[in-house]
């Protein structure tokens, strides 16, 4: 089973775990990124590419599927605007037993990061501006090997 | 042909779409940022530098040298920031 899913609404992790659960699947792994509220960040804005965001990220999810033979694989990210402590995103992986699980759930996690068109941009205070890209992403992401469609 | 554009370069050209029609000389992505550049001086601003600028053509990632072909939509956006 895969779950791609791109709203303005707050993601509800209760919601989205028990239905992962109820996939039948011996080890569930899971990672949420929450807005930082670190650098005097006072907010938080995702912008998207509709239409081309969601076909990335289940592109991304059939890959783990196939990959580690998952039952499941749940990409929730969330856009417009959020305040520090918000959950962005969150990702998670059902399968037979934890490494496949976790495995899985680190490479949805570092690939959406460089293959999935969102771009943030952080307010502080009366400032606003664009984040940058970090080059720590991509080695991340490198890591699981050479995706199709990488944008570098 | 469709044009999109997000994040800056959305906000530098003033607008999130727009529709063009360039001419035949406009082969690959790069060109056709090129021929961009001379529709507004926000256009300038955004298109300067093509080293910051990150592509899809038909909403898959593309090189800025990929040929255009027969393309419908063209996007332009800075390197992507998610998760």
């Amino acid at each position: 089973m895969i779950r791609v899913s791109v709203d303005h609404a707050p993601i509800d992790i209760g919601t989205e775990v028990a239905g992962i659960e109820e996939t039948g699947a011996g080890a569930v792994a899971s990672f949420t990124g929450l807005v930082r509220a670190d650098d005097g960040v006072t907010g938080m804005e995702l912008e998207h590419y509709p239409g081309m965001t969601e076909a990335m990220l289940c592109d991304i999810a059939e890959q783990a599927m196939a990959r580690w033979g998952l039952l499941s694989a749940v990409i929730v990210h969330r856009v417009g605007p959020m305040e520090p402590g918000d959950r962005v995103v969150f990702v998670a992986t059902a399968a037979a037993h934890r490494r496949e699980a976790l495995d899985a759930c680190a490479f949805l996690i570092d690939r959406l990061k460089t293959d999935a068109p969102f771009w943030k941009r952080e307010t502080r205070g009366d400032d606003a501006r664009w984040v940058a890209a970090r080059a720590s992403d991509d080695q991340a992401a490198a890591r699981w090997g050479a995706p199709d469609g990488s944008p570098d | 042909m469709q044009l999109l554009y997000f994040a800056w370069v959305r906000e530098r050209i003033g607008t999130g779409a727009e529709t063009v029609t360039p001419p035949e000389a406009v082969r690959t992505v790069a060109d056709l940022a090129d021929w961009l550049k001379d529709r507004s001086a926000g256009h300038t601003d955004a298109l300067a530098d093509l080293t910051k600028l990150r592509a899809a053509v038909d909403q898959r990632f593309v090189p800025l040298d990929s040929e255009l072909g027969e393309a419908k939509e063209v996007a332009f956006f800075p390197p992507v920031t998610g998760g």
